[in-house]
């Protein structure tokens, strides 16, 4: 009886044993991979206090709808320029001035979606002349000027919708590119006022060419091409042997318009679409095309008014390659491709089906032997497709998943971004072989090599944008940053460097070496050339004036008062007009303006300019106004009063600024 | 039979209730862009874990959703466990080795039988695609493994036992202890039977 008792209570404990032990090794947990980072990273992206990033990396904003500008290698983020957003920090889209960068034929738009940065070319390499970026959502292109960092020029796109394939630029920018996602009914409001289940038989894609003037960079549309319903992607000029062709991405082949990660993801290929823009160009001006309903804005900023001016067109010219033989042809491309991009040489066209398992490399030379041997699979809307393998230099065989976008080194090299696998694959153009591969965290989706679109790489350098960001930085709520990852590509080996966040959502991003920018850069505005029909060019020139409900005041700032400070005379039911001329003539000598109660933002002025902020006051009293800029010891007492008196009230107008002698 | 042994078969019958609340098998699944990790547990009657994630992620590839009611399994596997420690009990109490031999039998028959289920499953859902699936790769099937670790394109997938089923392999092992030492005894036994039947006159 004892041994039993003694045999079950061992058997127990030990029973209990295994269970507690078992229940602690709950599955062999596997351990996650960290990207290992080696010693000397730190000291490649080290850019010591004081001293300047090799490269300018311009990167999109995103739903932020603006362009940020970060240094490279460093990561640091320099400027957040407004361009298809309002921004309450410098009163872009708030101030009289700029609200009129932001009108179109909807009205004023203060936001927008921004998705691919350009760099202007010349002779197929980045001059650091602009920076075309997109506006997806109401689609518009735009044109920053790299001597400002102002947005230059914003002109909006007709017949559009889903501004996505854009702005990509031809070699001397000549042209700059918009090619419509969606496509949509065009014309008058009864040919668009069609059934949704009418896709094929009424929607319309469209790839628009904007040439910006060399001179001034306004912009207008030269022409459009009208092409069968499907969704433009992405695209990119060709250059050397392919110089004076386009090349389109293009999915939802099937023309589906419902349950589309579904329906539009059926077909093994969609296109690659070819635009002879050459011949396009000798059409236009032969006068060929037709004259189309297409109502659209083209906003410039004048320099001199420190004014937006704003051009209305009512139509634009349309070419239908069905009239033009020669001007457009298909590619097939499996499968639902994303990136269209062509290697330095010119000689290859890389498609990244985003679905697809291999990446197709087409040969320019075989689309022109295709074309000349009429090697052709049928038609697509009237347009002819080439065979496919007829055009196909090879494939890059099992690459990675989700192939997204390729950028290139000046050593035959391709970097391909994968979505899904959530890694960089190197391969070499001309063999289709992978050479190495990289983790990115999380989640790649453009990438950008310096130059790396252009005739001439720059190398150094891939950077991935990032979709994810996950456990990457300290956690900030269910919102989190957005990041961008730094690899050196100097070896055969790909490395990780750095990993930097940045604002809204990085789609692509273009880099070029910071001494193509540097010397352009304005400093600050002179004073003399300001043509602002409200400037006052000095303190003797400031002024108060009523014109009827309107009051305007000529107001100037330098360090460190308003002239004028104290205004009296302003009733209820006025609308005060603050034109602010900052007179300083040194640069980093900016002044801001704020007024108690204004309902719009504040202006930031740079010296030499005038901007106005339009102030309705609510209530009788004083109300206090001050600078917002911290602009020198005494910063702190720039500052003013405006004495708004009731609606019948006969206090006259009066705007002064007393001096210390006057008083005592 | 031994005192020892009804003790241990009546533990183990005991223990194997524990798989009516503890999970038996887990999938772990690990990508660069999922640096937690995914996991799936698989208990006697549901699933739990990372389900629609990773429902989620399959459906570009056409694989089916995964669902509880997928399986008729879930309703009947508690009862099966519970006849089994019954069976267990029933052993214990009545002390026919019978029983023993009878529930090591329909012990290991079961444990292959949720085996072959769970290979059975997992085939059919790594081959029978949707295809009208947004992802194809050519000749790839995404059966995870049925033990140990395997490479589904961007994913590496561990399948493991869970607690449960850790518990339900040391059941099996005690009972085999404990059939080891009945037959050891019965053998003892009979070559006791039979030197005292030959030593009789």
């Amino acid at each position: 009886m004892n041994r039993t008792l003694l045999y079950s209570g061992t058997s127990v404990a030990l029973a209990a044993g295994v269970f507690l032990l078992l229940n602690s090794l709950p599955g062999c947990k596997p351990t996650t991979t960290k990207a290992a980072v080696t010693g000397d990273a730190a000291t490649k992206v080290y850019v010591k206090p004081g001293t300047h990033d090799e490269f300018y990396n311009f990167v999109s904003g995103g739903f932020s709808g603006q362009l940020a500008v970060y240094g490279l290698p460093s990561g640091r983020l320099f400027r957040e320029i407004p361009v298809f957003s309002v921004d309450p920090e410098s009163g872009y889209g708030y101030s009289e001035e700029t609200k009129g960068m932001l009108m179109t034929t909807y009205g004023f738009i203060p936001w927008d979606d921004s998705h691919h940065p350009e760099l202007s070319q010349s002779s197929g390499v980045p001059d650091g002349k602009w920076c075309f970026i997109n506006g997806n959502n109401t689609p518009r292109i735009a044109l920053v000027d790299l001597g400002t960092f102002r947005t230059k020029s914003i002109i909006e796109i007709p017949n559009s919708a889903g501004n996505h394939s854009s702005p990509f630029t031809t070699g001397n920018s000549e042209y700059v590119v918009a090619g419509t996602r969606f496509s949509v009914p065009m014309g008058d409001d009864a040919s668009r006022d069609v059934p949704i289940k009418s896709y094929k038989e009424n929607f319309k894609g469209n790839v628009s060419f904007i040439h910006p003037d060399p001179e001034t960079g306004r912009m207008s549309i030269a022409f459009q091409i009208a092409t069968p319903g499907v969704n433009f992607d992405l695209s990119h000029a060709g250059k050397g042997p392919s110089e004076g062709w386009f090349f389109f991405s293009c999915y939802n082949t099937e023309q589906a318009y419902s349950l589309m990660e579904v329906n539009a993801s059926q077909r093994d290929k969609d296109f690659i679409m070819a635009v002879n823009w050459k011949l396009a160009e000798q059409l236009a001006k032969e006068g060929k095309g037709n004259k189309v309903p297409g109502k659209h804005y083209s906003n410039w900023w004048n320099e001199e008014t420190h004014s937006a001016e704003t051009t209305v067109y009512e139509d634009v010219l349309q070419l239908d390659p069905k009239d033009h033989p020669g001007l457009v042809y298909f590619m097939p491309c499996p499968k639902s491709p994303h990136g269209c991009d062509v290697d330095p040489t010119g000689k290859y066209i890389v498609g990244s089906g985003k679905l697809a398992a291999l990446i197709p490399v087409f040969s320019f030379e075989k689309i022109q032997k295709a074309i000349a041997t009429n090697e052709m699979e049928g038609d697509f809307g009237g347009i002819p497709v080439l065979k496919y393998e007829s055009v196909l230099h090879g494939e890059v065989k099992k690459p990675g998943l989700g192939p997204l976008h390729t950028e290139f080194d000046a050593n035959g090299n391709a970097y391909t971004s994968f979505f899904v696998s959530s890694e960089i694959v190197k391969w070499n153009v001309e063999k289709l072989e992978v050479m190495d591969r990289v983790p990115t965290y999380y989640s790649i989706g453009h990438l950008c090599v310096p130059g790396g679109d252009s005739k001439q790489p720059w190398g150094k350098y891939v950077i991935a944008y990032n979709k994810i960001t996950k456990d990457r930085y300290l956690p900030t709520g269910p919102e989190l940053t957005q990041s961008a990852q730094l690899y050196s590509i100097e070896g055969d080996k790909m490395e990780l460097l750095l990993d930097f966040p940045t604002t809204g959502e990085p789609h692509y991003a273009q880099a070029l070496p910071a001494e193509l920018v540097k010397p352009r850069e304005v400093k600050f505005f002179k004073i003399d050339e300001n043509k602002h029909p409200f400037v006052a060019k000095g303190e003797k020139e400031t002024k108060v004036e009523r014109r009827g409900k309107e009051v305007h005041v000529w107001m100037t700032t330098i360090r460190s008062h308003f002239a004028p400070d104290n205004i009296e005379g302003v009733k209820l039911g006025d609308e005060v007009y603050f034109h602010v001329t900052n007179l300083e003539q040194d640069w980093d000598v900016p002044h801001g303006f704020a007024i108690k109660g204004a309902a719009n933002a504040e202006l930031l002025v740079m010296p030499g300019e005038t901007q106005t902020l339009k102030w309705i006051p609510t209530r009788v009293g004083i109300w206090p106004m001050y600078c917002t800029d911290f602009c020198s010891a005494l910063h702190q007492e720039m500052q003013g009063y405006v004495r708004v008196s009731p609606a019948g009230s006969s206090v006259p107008l009066d705007a002064y600024t007393v001096s210390v002698d006057a008083e005592m | 039979m031994r005192p020892i042994s009804r003790v241990m078969i009546a533990m183990a019958a005991l223990a194997l209730l524990a798989l009516l609340f503890v999970p038996i098998w887990r999938i772990d699944l690990a990508a660069p862009q999922y640096p937690e990790g995914l996991y799936m547990q698989i208990w006697a009657d549901h699933f739990s874990g990372d389900v629609e994630k990773i429902n989620g992620l399959n459906h570009y590839i056409g694989m089916a959703h995964i669902k509880d009611d997928m399986f008729a399994e879930f309703t009947y596997l508690p009862k099966v466990i519970v006849v089994l420690s019954a069976l267990g009990l029933f052993a214990a109490l009545w002390r026919r080795r019978i029983f023993l031999v009878g529930g090591l039998v329909a012990l290991s028959l079961f444990s292959l039988w949720a085996l072959w289920r769970m290979w059975d499953w997992g085939y059919k859902y790594g081959h029978e695609l949707d295809p009208r699936a947004a992802i194809k790769v050519e000749d790839m099937a995404y059966q995870p493994p049925l033990i140990g670790h395997k490479q589904l394109l961007n994913f590496d997938a561990w399948s493991t036992p869970d607690t449960g089923g850790w518990v339900l392999f040391a059941v099996i092992a005690l009972l085999c202890g404990v059939y080891f030492l009945e037959v050891r005894d019965l053998k003892a036994k009979l070559k006791a039977k039979r030197s005292l039947a030959s030593t009789q006159p």
